[in-house]
């Protein structure tokens, strides 16, 4: 729900990067994004192109990278996947309190020209 | 001369593209300001209560609540966020309390920046609590720390009783969890039992509250829990 204001930080991140090692243009832009971090690819994608008209990474490809959740279950001493936030083990159904992979929110590199 | 390549070429030529790593998290700006903000609060020995919940569910009038009740006591002032409109901050105002409005205009939850320059406009060291009422959302507002030494997130009766399950990032999230308008529990048929066993389930760590800032039921447990100034 907060893709446009994500965004906003992607752009200005990217645009000072790009500033900064002299590039002409920002021909793509990739995104690191857990599973969990409450972020729709669908509405990056829309924010993407809105946020990035008129600037040189107009027109730029975004490339999205979704890591899966991944909880650790301390009884059983071992990593699960789930999806669904609550971090139920499917082998002993205790609560994780743990979740090791599944919140990233990150802008991983640019290709630059 | 190119500054990129350093070849003696006039500024703008073709380097064909090139991969630049970078690894920036995006909330880490947020995250460094929300510890700034954490600072100033510790500094100032205050307790700041980032308040949560949907449109709706009761957060300002609880905090008329507490201005009639505490702030007597305890100076208390509100920071208070909404897309549009200072209608809550006159609210407050009428109920005594300091308020300062932060319309967000599109952005769907605050940030440790807006209340950065909010706090410009108050006294802290005069303070002995703040609460942050933030944009009623159970969604975004999750993945922004303020600074807040407890999140506070509050679901009313009449919402139902699985909306921790619906919005277990906002709930995992939560310090204290208070459930309002208790004094509405019959007509609606909440299910108390129901609705604890799913806050277990997401917040198992959390004390729950039952409350009516209404009749005033239940208001001295959250007092109680305010006054010890519970830290992050």
């Amino acid at each position: 729900m907060h893709e446009l204001s994500l965004m906003e930080t992607i752009r200005e991140l990217a645009l000072q990067q790009a500033q900064s090692h002299g590039a002409a243009r920002i021909e793509a832009v990739r995104l690191r994004i857990g599973s969990l971090a409450g972020v729709e690819p669908e509405a990056l994608n829309f924010a993407f192109e809105v946020l990035m008209a008129n600037t040189i990474a107009a027109g730029a490809r975004l490339e999205v990278e979704t890591l899966p959740a991944e909880w650790f279950c301390a009884p059983c001493a071992q990593p699960f996947g789930a999806e669904d936030y609550l971090g139920l083990c499917p082998s002993c159904g205790a609560i994780s309190r743990e979740l090791r992979q599944g919140r990233e929110l990150q802008l991983t590199s640019l290709e630059l020209s | 001369m190119c500054v990129k390549c350093h070849c003696g070429q006039p500024q703008k030529h073709s380097h064909g593209p090139h991969h630049l790593e970078l690894g920036l998290n995006l909330l880490a700006r947020n995250n460094e300001l929300a510890q700034q903000n954490r600072q100033r609060f510790a500094s100032s020995g205050l307790t700041v209560v980032n308040l949560l919940s949907s449109p709706g569910s009761g957060k300002t009038a609880l905090l008329e609540r507490l201005a009639q009740d505490w702030a007597p006591h305890h100076p208390l002032a509100v920071v208070v966020g909404d897309l549009a409109t200072d209608n809550d901050a006159q609210r407050l105002r009428r109920a005594g309390v300091e308020a300062i409005q932060i319309t967000t205009g599109q952005a769907c939850h605050l940030e440790a920046a807006m209340v950065q320059r909010a706090l410009a406009q108050l006294q802290l060291q005069r303070l002995e609590l703040l609460v942050i009422e933030n944009v009623g959302n159970l969604v975004c507002p999750a993945a922004y720390d303020l600074g807040e030494s407890l999140r506070l997130v509050m679901l009313s009766v009449t919402e139902g009783e699985d909306k921790p399950l619906k919005y277990p990032s906002m709930f995992q999230s939560a310090d204290l969890v208070v459930i309002s308008k208790i004094d509405l529990a019959s007509a609606v048929e909440f299910d108390h039992g129901l609705a604890h066993r799913h806050l277990r389930q997401v917040a198992p760590a959390a004390p729950v509250l039952e409350l009516s800032a209404k009749t005033g039921a239940g208001m001295d447990q959250l007092y109680a829990l305010l006054q010890q100034g519970q830290g992050r």
